[in-house]
């Protein structure tokens, strides 16, 4: 091949390879930045009063007389609304009946959308679920619920061939004539003095509990139980990993046995997880019994068995780049053979050997299948660490997606499902950092 | 190798000088009239199948410095590292024949490798300190064998740096890591490792291959210096280097002890034609 031809391959295949990786970014961030602008939205917020009255009803926080004040002043502007309300009401009654009955069912849908703006109208049954019990507390939901207080929304299905067109029409127009009309402008002119929006800071995001099902945020718990599960499932597996890759690497003598082990370990790493979690069952809470039921341990034992396979792999190429010189060294001092494992080889594969570690606990923090059915639950409290034998726990991975799609106003807490993938992927993500640090710093002082 | 004359014939004639006064007075015998340390009769090694040392008999003196020469693949290494059963590492490798220390048959059924390797201490090839600090590297035998305190430590850490002639150019930097030393400095470092222990043999395996001129020459005189206290074996690529530093040669050639004699009679005399050939450059 010729000088110029070889030029030609080399920089077409540069080319190649700066295109992929720039893909790949690109992907990535596609990914990344709705993760990020989304689940930041979750703790920065522009929030409305009936944010900080939930706060202050469920978590006992913030200013009382700051919020009785804002309170008073919200509270005139809606007293006013309440009013025309009333006043419509007595016209209803006064009504021919076929009207009475065309208002009637046009007039709920307002109520509807007027609770569900402002929370429960006066002389109202308080309502069971705290989610009906405030209105809107994030205000660009506010400015939604608005929208369908004012307009209608309608099909427009006259042609069957194609899907039917959604349009709007203005309820101000449908109630021309009548007492209701003017609450549509005087609802729209004045929404800001009845909701009080301001720019809010809301960790309890992740320090709270979730309350009414992870509603209004609250995701402690879930982080809490990833944690007991990621750790749990290390405190297992690492020590096993790591012994099981000592005898690998030192003390197997090749043989059909030991063939048959490695490669039952590489089978493993490739078993799909949700059979993880089968077998977790199965095994772990309905053989052994370490529990009852679902139970933290179960997961963590379940999670450990499915990480083995990484933490033994990487161990074990961790120690065999462990100079040969070094084992000869020690022996060659009169070293027993435990004695170098333990004193010149571990400590020299140890950056190698906490890398694989640190990858397989953001991995055991990660995973759901294998949680589903040995420790997940969609709603519960934080658990202590006295508790992880009994009881179950929320965990981020599981409750992504369950609020995402088991849970029944999925669409309304986009934010909040959008925050929960945020706190997962920075935790992984710290993770990885640490693991990345601590590497550095061990080989550096292997290094001198 | 670029050593420059001048230096050489110096460093020579000090030599001749050192050799006599150190000389044990048993060392004025010819050869085989010192106490015998270690002992081979008819001992092969293989690897599996292949005989790589075929059935040598020799009488290694005690505190002698014992050069093994010979080209390439002829099983010198193997058997030096038969000496203190580093071959063991070898999974395929297995012995014949009888190779005594001390009158103890080395691959004896209930002789413990550890506290062999203990008395036997060996030198790589190429320099290999562990990722530790100057002093723990030192300190690393003697904390194996019970050595736990401190101040004891210190003294044998520097008796035995001081032994091994780096002790000026290491001792205000003991706590730092021996990784980062220069390679000659590394290969004193590793000898002063194998002091610490109180060996009575030293196995030279090639030390300074992969040293350059000014470090091989360091540790030739670490080598003067030590003769008559230990007894050492090396073995060398380098004629000149065993002439220099040696009192007795042994020549392999394919697996076979060729000859094995007082060094300036081997030199000088051969009684083997493959050895003059050999010694003469005839071939390598």
């Amino acid at each position: 091949m010729n000088i110029g031809t070889r030029k030609i391959l080399d920089r077409s295949f540069t080319a190649v390879g700066i295109g992929s990786i720039i893909v790949m970014a690109l992907a990535l961030m596609i990914v990344v930045v709705p993760i990020v602008s989304n689940g930041i939205g979750a703790i920065f917020f522009t929030g409305t009063i009936e944010h900080r009255k939930m706060l202050h009803n469920e978590f006992q926080r913030g200013n009382i007389q700051n919020l009785a004040s804002e309170v008073a002043s919200s509270d005139r502007y809606r007293a006013r609304l309440y009013e025309m309300l009333t006043t419509f009401e007595g016209e209803l009654e006064t009504m021919v009946p076929e009207k009475k009955r065309e208002y009637k069912s046009q007039y709920s849908q307002v109520r509807t959308a007027l609770q569900a703006l402002l929370g429960p109208l006066p002389g109202e049954t308080i309502p069971m679920l705290t989610r009906f019990k405030y209105g809107q507390t994030r205000w660009e939901k506010a400015e939604e619920r608005l929208h369908e207080l004012l307009y209608e929304s309608k099909w427009d299905n006259s042609d069957a061939d194609v899907m039917g067109k959604e349009y709007f029409v203005s309820r101000a127009k449908a109630f021309e004539g009548t007492s209701l009309a003017p609450i549509f402008p005087y609802v729209k002119t004045n929404i800001r003095k009845m909701l009080l929006p301001e720019f809010t800071l809301y960790w309890g995001f992740i320090t709270d509990s979730s309350v009414d099902s992870h509603f209004f945020g609250g995701i402690w718990p879930e982080i809490k139980g990833t944690f007991f599960l990621a750790i749990g499932a290390m405190l297992f597996a690492f020590p096993l990993g790591v012994i099981a890759a000592i005898y690998f690497t030192e003390y197997a003598k090749p043989g059909f046995f030991n063939s048959m082990l490695r490669s039952a370990n590489s089978t493993l790493a490739g078993v799909p997880s949700i059979v993880f979690g089968m077998f977790g069952l199965a095994f772990f809470i309905n053989t052994l019994k370490v529990s009852e039921s679902k139970s933290v341990i179960a997961g963590s034992l379940t999670l450990a068995i499915m990480i083995l396979p990484t933490i033994i792999r990487a161990a074990e190429e961790a120690i065999l780049a462990v100079p040969k010189t070094y084992k000869e060294a020690s022996l060659g001092l009169g070293s027993t053979k435990w004695n170098t494992i333990a004193t010149v080889i571990i400590p020299a594969a140890l950056p190698g050997i906490i890398t694989g570690g640190v990858i397989s606990l953001g991995r055991a923090a990660g995973e759901t299948a294998p949680i589903i059915f040995t420790a997940a639950v969609s709603v519960g409290s934080a658990i202590g660490l006295a508790d992880v034998f009994s009881s179950p726990t929320p965990a981020l991975s599981w409750n992504i997606y369950n609020l995402a799609s088991e849970h029944e106003a999925a669409a309304q807490i986009r934010h909040v499902q959008y925050g929960m993938v945020l706190a997962l992927v920075t935790i992984v993500l710290l993770l990885n950092l640490s693991a990345i640090v601590l590497r550095a710093r061990i080989s550096n002082k292997l290094k001198g | 190798m670029t050593i420059d004359v001048m230096t050489t014939s110096e460093s020579a004639s000090a030599k001749k000088a050192t050799r006599d006064i150190y000389l044990p007075p048993e060392r004025k015998i010819v050869a085989g009239g010192g106490t015998a340390h270690i002992v081979a009769k008819n001992f092969s090694i293989y690897y599996s199948e292949f005989e790589a040392v075929k059935k040598v008999s020799a009488d290694i003196l005690s505190k002698y410095v014992t050069a093994i020469i010979g080209p390439s693949g002829c099983g010198k290494s193997t058997f030096l590292r038969a000496i203190n059963r580093m071959n063991d590492l070898i999974p395929s490798c297995h012995t014949s024949g009888s190779l005594l220390f001390d009158g103890e048959d080395i691959y004896g059924k209930y002789t413990d490798e550890v506290l062999l390797r203990k008395k036997v201490g060996m030198v790589f090839q190429k320099p290999n300190p562990f990722p530790k600090s100057i002093f723990d590297n030192i300190a690393y035998g003697p904390r194996l064998h019970g050595v736990s305190d401190k101040k004891k430590l210190m003294e044998i850490v520097e008796r035995s740096l001081r032994k091994a002639a780096i002790w000026d150019e290491v001792c205000d930097r003991l706590d730092k890591n021996a990784l980062g030393l220069s390679g000659g400095q590394q290969q004193r470092i590793c000898v002063a490792r194998t002091l610490a222990v109180e060996p009575e043999v030293l196995l030279l395996d090639e030390p300074t291959s992969a040293l350059d001129p000014k470090a091989t020459a360091k540790i030739e005189d670490l080598i003067q210096e030590l003769r008559g206290s230990y007894t050492i074996m090396i073995v060398t690529h380098n004629m000149q280097q065993a002439s220099r530093v040696s009192d007795s040669t042994m020549f392999f050639y394919e697996g076979v002890l060729v000859e094995h004699a007082l060094t300036a009679q081997l030199f000088t005399n051969p009684k083997d034609p493959m050895t003059e050939d050999y010694i003469t450059g005839r071939f390598s």
